[in-house]
């Protein structure tokens, strides 16, 4: 597989008025398409900062980011927002859903900005409710879900423009363990389809999940390891096709946070 | 898509229902203004335009000016001043006027000595001839006005008003009106409908009450009374003479107005005496200024209402800015989901512009009922408060704001742009946010 991600020298540092704060001081790594990484470390060590830039939310200081032939250190603030809505597909630790919306409003918002809100649209968002397991709450506001449950909308929403990378930071940082669980076949089911996802997360349980590790430490990679003993999330995703509308409905109910 | 931005919009602004009905009221209340202040502007005008064409435009009012009393010392001589005869005479010979008519007024005690009950009523004795009817639009009730046969009779026309309070059972023609200072009598042949006052119009011609007039043939007040007025108060005695308080010059042309009233002027400067004891309306000259004095009065009315619109439009940007603030997580979401800057701002902007544009049409409504509403509230206030409302000047009572059409697009789109203009800076702030820190915000 062809490299999805090819980061040299990246650094990033914040420049304050008593102080400059380095939170990237160098940082290599390539990330080849369908891979599935987590990022650890302490906190404070720039694993947000380091997503952000994956992300294009932000430049960086320093170093190159080849984002498959695209140099996106030399792109300007519009050509980061078309990469965002095409390419990427982040879900929060806070879910950040938009309260006025609905479930299906919600995850039709990338389409909107790419500028895909067609007719099939619609459908295409509703076969995601129902593949996140929420084909029943489409017109639900976001409060009043479960914190599981958004999240698992804020993820059907990462998918919705058909990215090639799912930028997850922290993304289980509030749930559960059960819930958790959930979330983390759905990456698995996402990661078995092609789709390269990189995740910050705290804790080694998460990371077990993963294919590859990278440690970070002030802003520094102190390790980039395969995980050679991968845990696969039990109770296999695949059963909850789109089409299989009842067991979406009992997995809604699952309880959550 | 175009409709879905909307439709968000209106959703978002939807959150806060009252915030946004608040802003709305704002907004609203300017364009409202904006439209009923041009109507009252307009309403006035229309009226001072009414008064002035009352006066016929194709006329020349020639008005005597009774010098201010400024003699200290006692005299015996009578103070003369105003047209003379002579003069209106010389006004008649000028080619392009068509006819001159004579008015005499003094104001005089009445009485019906036929109704113990009604006290001598104060009002005008009018001497005029029968073209006095015409020129001031008088309407005939019952009976007929003053004829050409009756030019030397005793006879007089009265008013309606003075009719319901000298004749509230009785029927008034044929009966006598007295005049106490003059010891004359004059019979009734004919009673007027009601006719409302005019307002001052120009400088020089005060308004005119109509409501306690006696109206009796020129030649016949001059048989009777003479010129020389004689006024005995407390301690003082005037005399005064004068021969005609008015004479009305009909012009053939309208268009030779101007120039007839340049002729008038001369042929009195070189006749009069040093004084200035008369005044010249020309109510075609008038009716311009009234025309320049509408643009006026559109315009200072205009800009009181538009500054209602700047308040409502900054009411609407302080909302933004709120809705911004407290937006900005939402906003940071879509920037990392490929909103570009241009997105945002268009997202705000658009809220900006919903909320003016629904206040402006709420004001554009209430605007359209503003006419009616006022005459409701005029028919409301005399009929919970009749005894203030009258103390209200009739001139006032009388004004009907009339709509202005293009003072809707103007409010309309003076409102839009307000939404436009203060919503740009909230819109722009939020486009302008660092996506990571919106993300971050709490
Ligand atoms: N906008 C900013 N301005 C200044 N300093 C910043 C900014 N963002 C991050 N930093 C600093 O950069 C460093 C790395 O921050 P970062 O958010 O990447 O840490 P993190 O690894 O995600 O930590 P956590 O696990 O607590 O989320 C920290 O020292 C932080 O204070
Ligand atoms: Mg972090």
């Amino acid at each position: 597989m062809g490299k999805a991600v090819e980061i040299r020298d990246l650094t990033k540092h914040y420049v304050l008025k008593s102080e400059t704060v380095k939170a990237l001081r160098g940082v290599s790594f390539d990330v080849p398409q369908g891979d599935y990484v987590a990022i650890m470390g302490p906190s404070g060590s720039g694993k947000s900062t380091l997503l952000n830039l994956l992300g294009c939310l932000d430049r960086p200081t320093s170093g190159s980011y080849m984002l498959g032939d695209e140099n996106v250190a030399q792109m300007t603030d519009d050509d980061l927002s078309a990469v965002r809505a095409s390419r990427i597909g982040f879900v929060f630790q806070s879910y950040n859903l938009i309260p006025q919306l609905t479930v299906v409003e919600n995850i039709e918002v990338p389409l909107y900005y790419m500028g895909k809100l067609d007719s099939r649209a619609k459908e295409r968002c509703c076969m995601l409710a129902s593949m996140v397991g929420l084909g029943d709450r489409l017109d639900h506001r976001p409060t009043q879900l479960s914190g599981g449950q958004q999240q698992r909308v804020a993820i059907a929403r990462s998918i919705v423009n058909d990215p090639e990378f799912i930028l997850a930071d922290e993304a289980t940082g509030n749930l559960d363990s059960v819930t958790t669980e959930e979330i983390l076949q759905l990456f698995e089911r996402l990661n078995g389809e092609g789709r390269t996802i990189i995740m910050v997360t705290h804790e080694d349980e998460v990371a077990e999940h993963a294919k590859r590790v990278i440690r970070l430490r002030d802003g520094h990679i102190v390790s980039d390891e395969r995980n050679t003993d991968r845990v696969i999330a039990k109770s296999s995703v695949e059963k909850v096709a789109p089409e299989d509308a009842e067991s979406a409905v009992d997995r809604s109910e699952s309880p959550a946070t | 898509m175009f409709f879905r931005t909307w439709i968000l919009g209106i959703k978002s602004l939807l959150l806060h229902p009252m915030r946004s009905a608040l802003t709305v009221l704002g907004i609203m209340i300017g364009v409202f203004s904006v439209i009923a202040l041009l109507a009252i502007g307009e309403g006035v005008s229309i009226k001072a335009q009414k008064d002035i064409e009352a006066l016929g435009a194709e006329n020349i009012i020639v008005r005597s000016i009774e010098p201010p009393n400024d003699s200290i010392e006692f005299s015996f001589s009578a103070r003369e001043f105003g047209i003379t005869r002579a003069e209106m005479n010389q006004m008649k010979a000028i080619p392009t006027i068509a006819q001159v008519i004579p008015v005499r007024e003094l104001r005089l005690q009445f009485q019906y000595t036929g109704n113990a009950l009604a006290e001598p009523r104060l009002g005008r004795l009018v001497g005029c001839t029968p073209e006095y009817q015409g020129i001031n639009r008088l309407e005939v009730d019952r009976g007929h006005f003053l004829t050409h046969p009756e030019k030397q009779a005793t006879v007089c026309v009265i008013s309606a008003e003075l009719a319901k309070y000298f004749f509230p059972y009785e029927d008034p023609l044929g009966k006598e009106i007295f005049v106490p200072a003059k010891k004359n009598r004059f019979s009734i042949v004919g009673v007027l409908k009601e006719k409302t006052a005019t307002g001052a119009v120009g400088g020089s011609l005060s308004g005119q009450d109509f409501a306690n007039d006696v109206y009796i043939p020129i030649e016949t007040m001059r048989r009777l009374m003479g010129d020389l007025e004689e006024k005995r108060s407390a301690g003082s005695f005037e005399r005064k003479k004068f021969e005609l308080s008015q004479v009305t010059c009909k012009v053939k042309d309208v268009k030779d107005v101007p120039k007839t009233a340049k002729i008038i002027e001369s042929t009195l400067r070189r006749m009069s005496t040093d004084r200035e004891d008369y005044g010249i309306i020309v109510p075609f000259e008038l009716l311009e200024q009234a025309r320049s004095t509408r643009i006026m009065i559109q315009l200072i009315f205009g800009l009181v209402a538009a500054v209602s619109l700047v308040v409502g439009g900054i009411g609407i940007m302080n909302i933004m800015l709120a809705t911004v603030t407290e937006r900005t997580r939402e906003i940071g979401v879509r920037r990392a989901l490929g909103a570009c800057r241009r997105d945002i701002t268009r997202q705000f902007l658009i809220e900006t512009i919903v909320l003016s544009v629904v206040g402006g049409c709420i004001g554009m409504a209430l605007g359209v009922a503003f006419p009616i509403s006022a005459e409701g509230s005029k028919v409301l206030a005399d009929w919970l408060a009749p005894e203030y409302y009258e103390r209200i000047p009739t001139y006032f009572r009388e004004v009907v704001p009339v709509l202005v059409p293009w003072s809707f697009p103007l409010a309309f789109g003076i409102s839009v742009v307000v939404g436009v203009v203060f919503g740009l800076y909230p819109a722009m702030r939020a486009a302008q946010m660092d996506p990571i820190e919106a993300l971050r915000h709490e």
